[in-house]
């Protein structure tokens, strides 16, 4: 323990709680991937920060029957090496962040922390109905992540709140992500798509970032897709249903100008890469197991 | 606060530390020792690399009472008592140093790179220096010198 008020390092989730309801305006930082960029130059000057990186509790996952718990302060560099089997999706959105020093820190929690809608764990967690465990010294609350996020950096989680973990459905099918950005490593998603496919359900499930105020599902093109493969017989997927899946999905959105893409491009490149999405995810859906190649 | 931790094998403590401070900070402004660089503090350029623990990260993303009572390797713990580590001389020798700006932090990445992957293909090395930036090279000499160490 250091020996001043102001940074407060919590052995357990107990005394996390605890710590957060005495001190309402203490930041957490879990990777400070986020956070020390905005300390480092002055932007923001916490009154205390909350080092949840020795919270074993947050530093863990936990495989259920169908589910994996996920706890917030997982890294990146984990996710990859550890959950590729169960959430595939999210390991390859992992994959995409930063650099491998971002990828050792940063967690999911964080991302979540920071409620960015270009956030690249983020789709994943909507597409996937993942559901957000929130705790305070007030008991706990399940969040679904389509009703965690309220617009750029704003959330539901109340002052005296931290995120635990995360649970998402164990897949159940081919499950897909892709971002576009100016080059391939170290990009900030100009637009950035989840695709999931459930073999058991015949369900289409996805997620579109940097396209919104939030991270958006396009309900309509989910459905649309659901109703338009060929769950029984696999044939391969008819390109005016790709296309249409990608205008449904391209219609969900809602983007904006800015500095890294006009919202013409953007509404664009999400079409384009919601389309081959769904046409990748189909492809291993159609493929015997274990012969997909990398890509 | 006072943050105390080990550094390249030795340990140190740091009083008067304040709650944002990086580890990158502490390490060059409060501990002397400049082998860690600082050129950008926004996790882009990664010529702040040490490891914490095990782990290759940026110093300049960690705070400083995040690694109270860790360990840390500079650049400069990377050398021993007979001299230079092979990374270190691979760079000399390959030529991948210009300003020198950016070398300590890749040192560390590469160290970190060689010691999971002793045999890393052309791919598997932009991978592993993705997250660390040279103005001055064009990373070709630095791609000969990750070969030349492997060897
Ligand atoms: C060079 C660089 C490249 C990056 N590239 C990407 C990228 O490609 N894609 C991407 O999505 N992001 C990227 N990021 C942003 C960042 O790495 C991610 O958002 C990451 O997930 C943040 O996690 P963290 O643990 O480091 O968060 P921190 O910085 O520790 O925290 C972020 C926010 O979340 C809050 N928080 C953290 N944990 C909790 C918790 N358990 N409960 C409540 N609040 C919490 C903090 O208070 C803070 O507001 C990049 C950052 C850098 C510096
Ligand atoms: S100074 Fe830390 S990454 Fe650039
Ligand atoms: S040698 Fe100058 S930045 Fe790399």
């Amino acid at each position: 323990m250091t020996d001043t008020a102001a940074f407060l390092r919590p052995a357990t989730l107990d005394e996390a709680c605890e710590l957060k309801a005495a001190h309402p305006d203490a930041t957490p930082i879990a990777g400070g991937t986020d956070l020390m960029v905005g300390l480092n130059f002055g932007h923001t000057r916490p009154a205390a920060l909350l080092d949840l990186t020795a919270v074993p509790e947050l530093r863990a996952w936990r495989r259920t029957d169908d589910a994996v718990e996920l706890g917030a302060g997982v890294p990146y560099a984990r996710v990859v090496a550890e959950l590729g089997d169960d959430l595939p999706g999210l390991a390859r959105a992992s994959r995409t962040v930063g650099s491998p020093q971002i990828r050792r820190r940063g967690t999911v929690g964080g991302n979540i922390g920071t409620s960015s809608p270009a956030g690249d764990a983020l789709p994943s967690l909507l597409a996937d109905r993942a559901v957000i465990e929130v705790r305070s010294v007030r008991g706990v609350r399940q969040v679904p992540a389509g009703e965690f996020f309220l617009g750029p950096g704003r959330n539901v989680l109340a002052d005296d709140e931290i995120v635990v973990s995360v649970r998402l459905p164990r897949a159940r099918g081919p499950q897909q992500f892709a971002k576009v950005g100016t080059r391939n490593a170290m990009v900030i998603a100009v637009a950035s798509v989840a695709v999931s496919l459930d073999l058991t359900a015949n369900a289409v499930a996805c997620a579109v970032g940097s396209a919104a105020p939030t991270v958006v599902v396009p309900e309509p093109a989910e459905t649309y897709a659901a109703d338009h493969l060929d769950w029984s017989g696999r044939t391969p997927l008819h390109p005016e249903v790709a296309a249409r899946f990608g205008e449904l999905v391209a219609e969900g959105t809602s983007p904006i100008d800015d500095v890294r893409a006009s919202a013409d491009y953007r509404r664009h490149a999400v079409s384009v890469v919601a389309r081959r999405l769904l046409g990748w995810a189909w492809a291993e859906a159609v493929r015997p197991r274990g012969t997909e190649g990398t890509r | 606060m006072r943050v105390g931790l080990e550094v390249d094998g030795k340990a140190r403590t740091a009083d008067d530390v304040e709650v944002g401070e990086s580890l990158l900070f502490l390490l060059r402004e409060r501990l002397g020792l400049p082998g860690s660089k600082n050129a950008c503090e926004q996790g882009e350029c990664g010529s702040c690399t040490v490891y914490l623990d095990d782990e290759a990260v940026c110093a300049c993303l960690v705070a400083a009472g995040q690694a109270d009572g860790r360990r840390v390797v500079t650049v400069a713990g990377l050398s021993g008592d007979d001299g230079l580590h092979p990374v270190q001389q691979a760079f000399l020798d390959a030529g991948a140093v210009q300003c020198g700006f950016c070398t300590p932090g890749l040192v560390v990445a590469v160290h970190d790179l060689l010691r999971r992957t002793p045999d890393p293909g052309d791919a598997e090395i932009r991978e592993a220096l993705a997250g660390n930036l040279c103005r001055c090279t064009g990373y070709e000499k630095i791609f000969d010198a990750v070969r030349a160490a492997a060897r």
